[in-house]
């Protein structure tokens, strides 16, 4: 397993522009900056965990990697090109590469047609001249490969468990041997004890055929069991970034130690002796974020040089990144 | 069906031979059998294909063609004009001696065309233009959309009247008419699903995916408008029939010798006085009937499609 | 006598496709004050069985069996009987707050509607009373803030909302169906806490349901496991946590990866969540269980003693010392 780079994301924005309420149509509108600048590398076969709550930008910020939402500013470098500059055919192009699977899964499948008219759909768009035969065999394979059973081909998605209906939207991700996945929430709406079953299977498919995997999740027990590393965003900022057991163990930013805190842990005697770190307040507005750390107005930590000043996400030891003015 | 683990599956899928492959429920299969178990709809299909072929089988049992004049029953219709079997005059004659079967066949023939070919143009124009304003959205989508608001504002009779006294009134120009107002409601309603199709999870994973923007229109927003398209489309073509009946009873519609059921209601309601039931009863019982079937079965594939299982 | 005592509640649905067992045999005991988690997931009948002791069941559901309310049998009652239960003796407070909030009605008179209807006050005093429940469950502003409509508050003020709503009328029990699920973390542990506090300072028992077993563990005195509207097992939650002894909650415990254990394989439990038009004939787990009998698909296993310490109990044809 080679190590090299292959997406950079530098400085990434997207803001919305949106009409205020009850304003006139001719009114100024304003922005809303769901993205407000992220960045960070990610290696060929590691997986890298996006986490926040509502309204941190991550599901905003899988869409904008991949052009489905337009960016404001910044670069998304895939395999030395910059894909935010690239026209309609050479993105195009690219999008075989890099897949996408979605939070709710019966709704990313087109309840009109059959599964395996879904799985071969990316390979009739990016390879027309398939024949029906290698279009079979292709789609029984991947079938196998994600657990289905191939004789289900002529079901609708309807016909299938929630469990099963991921296993489908992750069939139709493999089908073009992608180099990246990007998950958004993909087992959210999904039992526990199925969760477990696509988790596995997500873990299997990266060890066999070397994916990257981006992982977006709310669950941060469930993100750090899959990834490599992890990115804490809030507001659409970059909070800190560390690997799993790294962040775990030692969490310097005061949202992560407050978010980390938050988990609850399945014993019963660790949960009742815990030391709750809370945080008060709700959730400032994106159109008007606090100036300087938007953290702030709900840090326990917070000095008056946090608002003055925004702390710059930088290196506290090796690896491990924060944007705090007193991370220990 | 338990999801094992790798070796299982490839073992249980080498031994499955192409006869085994499990057929699917669609949707649509679902929805025909809800709409086979409502018996209103069914019964409303049924009598609806029953006039259907009697305008196309009727003429074969018809004693007298559309035009022929009875001498005898002409201006005494109604001591001769009476229905009968004996003069061949199943529904009797009209005040010229001529057979209300046959016209009530050609009428039926005329009207149900009218109605389904203008629900026609309303559907293919119609869905056209709503699927690809709601999908394109922003401003493409506000111009077309104030284009339709424009023209509904044109009171829609007093447009047609005018188009039919200019241009001359015949069959082409009636289709004209109808055909050029028909389609706005549908584009609403077909850009409205669009609209809500568009922030669905399955359009943006096909977009994710690199489908492009016009097949993604036309492999997964039109076949999911489909059902609602379905359902206006059949509470359209009465409506059309409406349309022509009310212009033909104005006198403007249809011109003889070819007729329509308007006409024949406009005709036979004026010779009510003269004990000549007959002569607005046939086109008046297959008009109501027809529509009302219609209005069933629409509201048979309203219930059939429901929402819920999209 | 405990407080809340369910025997053999039972509730069936009357559907197109056939009858449907929602809820078959389910026994437990709440004491007052204390705090019983029901555990498990799609299908597993846990909230039909609460919906089925607050008289919320949809019209094609019938229930069978005994909820005994402080000595009284409260099962399908109905009219007025049923209204003084409500509110001012079983609370409940739902998912989603903004749908169980009237979206058109200011906070104040939703609130308000509560203590005219049940307890007679003038409009004014209940909403005295609203805004100082609003100031119990740490709303700020409180009596600005409850004029304002539910929209304009974020959702976890939202379930605090509920939560005061609830409480309203000092219910000893209140219930609690997925409080949580739709909740940011952060969120969830403010709200926890707040239900745990309330339990300390007015004495309500809570029966909390949910299929998260963080929650569980953290917040509740007993445990209740249910899997295709069945019990599976039944214990104080230090009990089921430490020594499960069904092999569904044994399975379910290690699917559930944990902040502080590292990334090894998580053990799934195959198959998929049962249907429940066709629960097969004994135990409803019997098709994803790795220790079934052949008398498993037959045989209904009952809730019997684990031998361990006093409240624990399993229902599994399979012997404990089997499962290995």
């Amino acid at each position: 397993m080679n190590n090299d780079t292959i997406l950079q994301v530098d400085n990434l924005k997207v803001t919305f522009d949106i009409s205020p309420e009850g304003a006139m149509p001719w009114a100024k509108s304003q922005s809303l900056r769901a993205v407000d600048g992220v960045s960070f590398e990610l290696k060929a076969g590691e997986t890298l965990g996006i986490v926040g709550e509502s309204g941190c930008g991550k599901s905003t910020l899988a869409r904008a990697i991949i052009r489905m939402v337009p960016a404001k500013d910044g670069k998304v470098v895939w395999l030395g090109s910059d894909l935010l500059t690239l026209d309609k055919k050479t993105m195009r192009g690219h999008r075989k590469e890099i897949q996408m699977i979605f939070q709710d899964p019966l709704a990313s499948l087109n309840p009109r047609m059959n599964i395996g008219e879904i799985i071969a759909e990316p390979l009739k768009t990016h390879y027309p001249k398939t024949s029906k035969s290698e279009i079979k065999t292709k789609v029984k394979g991947v079938m196998e490969r994600v657990g289905l059973l191939p004789n289900l081909v002529n079901r609708y998605p309807h016909e299938f468990s929630g469990g099963q209906c991921q296993r489908i939207g992750i069939a139709r991700a493999l089908i073009l041997k992608p180099k990246l996945i990007i998950c958004d929430e993909p087992v959210s709406a999904l039992d526990v004890s199925i969760q477990a079953q696509v988790v596995n299977l997500l873990m299997e498919l990266q060890e066999e055929m070397g994916l990257s995997i981006i992982f977006i999740a709310h669950d941060l027990s469930i993100v750090k069991h899959i990834s490599t590393r992890i990115l804490v965003l809030y507001l659409g900022n970059m909070m800190e970034m560390a690997n799993s057991a790294d962040i775990y163990a030692n969490p310097r930013h005061p949202y992560t130690q407050a978010l980390i805190s938050a988990v609850p842990i399945p014993d019963p005697i660790i949960e009742k002796n815990k030391e709750l770190i809370l945080i008060e307040g709700d959730l400032p507005s994106p159109i008007n974020p606090p100036s300087g750390c938007v953290f702030r107005t709900r840090c326990r930590m917070a000095q008056d040089i946090c608002s003055n000043e925004k702390p710059e996400f930088k290196n506290a030891t090796n690896d491990h990144k924060v944007a705090c003015h007193f991370s220990s | 069906m338990i999801v094992a683990n790798k070796k299982k599956i490839h073992q249980m899928s080498d031994n499955l031979s192409e006869s085994e492959f499990v057929q699917g429920r669609s949707l649509w299969a679902d929805a025909r059998r809800r709409f086979m178990g409502n018996k209103a709809a069914t019964v409303s299909l049924y009598i609806l294909v029953l006039i259907v072929l009697f305008s196309f089988i009727g003429p074969w049992f018809a004693v007298w063609t559309n035009e022929e004049i009875d001498w005898g029953a002409m201006g005494s219709a109604a001591t001769q004009g009476m229905p009968s079997f004996a003069t061949g005059h199943f529904f009797g004659t009209d005040d010229l001696g001529r057979d209300i079967y046959s016209r009530v066949i050609q009428g039926t023939q005329i009207s149900l065309m009218i109605g389904v070919i203008g629900a026609a143009i309303a559907v293919v124009v119609g869905t056209l233009y709503g699927s690809i304003s709601g999908y394109v959205g922003g401003r493409t989508d506000q111009i077309m959309m104030r284009i339709v608001d424009i023209l509904m504002a044109i009171p829609f009779m007093f447009v047609l009247i005018l188009m039919l006294v200019v241009f001359g009134r015949s069959i082409g120009m009636l289709f004209v008419g109808i055909g050029l107002l028909s389609w706005l409601d549908m584009s609403r309603i077909v850009r409205g699903q669009t609209l809500s199709l568009k922030n669905k999870e399955f359009i943006e994973a096909a977009q994710a995916t690199g489908v492009s923007d016009f097949k993604i229109i036309t492999r997964h927003i039109v076949p999911n408008l489909l059902g609602v398209v379905a359902v206006y489309a059949t509470l359209l073509v009465p409506g059309m029939i409406l349309a022509e009946s009310f212009i033909s009873f104005l006198g403007l519609g249809v011109q003889e010798p070819n007729t329509s059921w308007g006409a024949l209601i406009s005709e036979g309601a004026g010779t009510i006085r003269y004990d000549t039931e007959w002569q607005l009863l046939f086109p008046l019982a297959f008009f109501v009937v027809s529509l009302f079937c219609f209005y069933f079965i629409g509201d048979g594939l309203r219930d059939a499609l429901d929402p819920k299982d999209r | 006598m405990s407080f809340l005592e369910v025997n053999n509640l039972n509730v069936e649905f009357d559907t197109a496709d056939g009858k449907v067992r929602a809820v078959n045999n389910v026994n437990f005991s709440l004491e007052e004050g204390k705090t019983l988690a029901i555990v498990g997931e799609s299908g597993s009948g846990k909230s039909q069985t609460v919906f089925a002791m607050m008289g919320l069941l949809a019209h094609n559901g019938t229930s069978v069996g005994s909820v005994k309310f402080d000595g009284n049998e409260i099962l399908n009652l109905t009219g007025p009987e049923l209204n003084l239960i409500r509110a001012e003796k079983m609370a409940m407070i739902f998912q989603d707050p903004m749908t169980s909030l009237n979206p058109y009605m200011r906070v104040s008179e939703q609130m308000a509607e509560v203590l005219t209807h049940h307890r007679g006050l003038s409009k004014s005093d209940a909403v005295k009373e609203s805004v100082a429940m609003l100031d119990a469950v740490q709303i700020p502003e409180a009596k600005s803030r409850i004029r304002m409509y539910p929209h304009e508050f974020s959702g976890g003020m939202r379930q605090r909302v509920m939560i005061a709503m609830s409480l309203l009328c000092q219910p000893k029990l209140l219930i609690a169906d997925e409080p949580t699920t739709a909740l940011d973390v952060t969120v969830q542990a403010q709200i926890m806490k707040l239900l745990s506090d309330i339990q300390k300072e007015f004495g309500t028992a809570i029966i909390l349901i949910t299929h998260d077993l963080g929650v569980v563990a953290g917040n509740s005195d007993n445990t209740l496991v249910m899997y295709g509207g069945q019990v599976m097992e039944i214990g104080t939650t230090e009990q089921v946590y430490a020594n499960p002894t069904h092999p569904y909650t044994q399975g379910l415990m290690s699917a559930v990866p944990r902040l502080d254990h590292d990334g090894t394989e998580l053990t799934t439990i195959p198959g998929n969540p049962p249907n429940m038009m066709l629960l097969p004939e004994g135990c409803p787990f019997c098709p994803r269980c790795k220790f079934a009998k052949s008398e498993c698909k037959t045989k209904v296993p009952e809730l019997i003693f684990t031998g361990t310490s006093g409240s624990h109990y399993r229902a599994c044809n399979v012997a404990v010392e089997e499962l290995v």
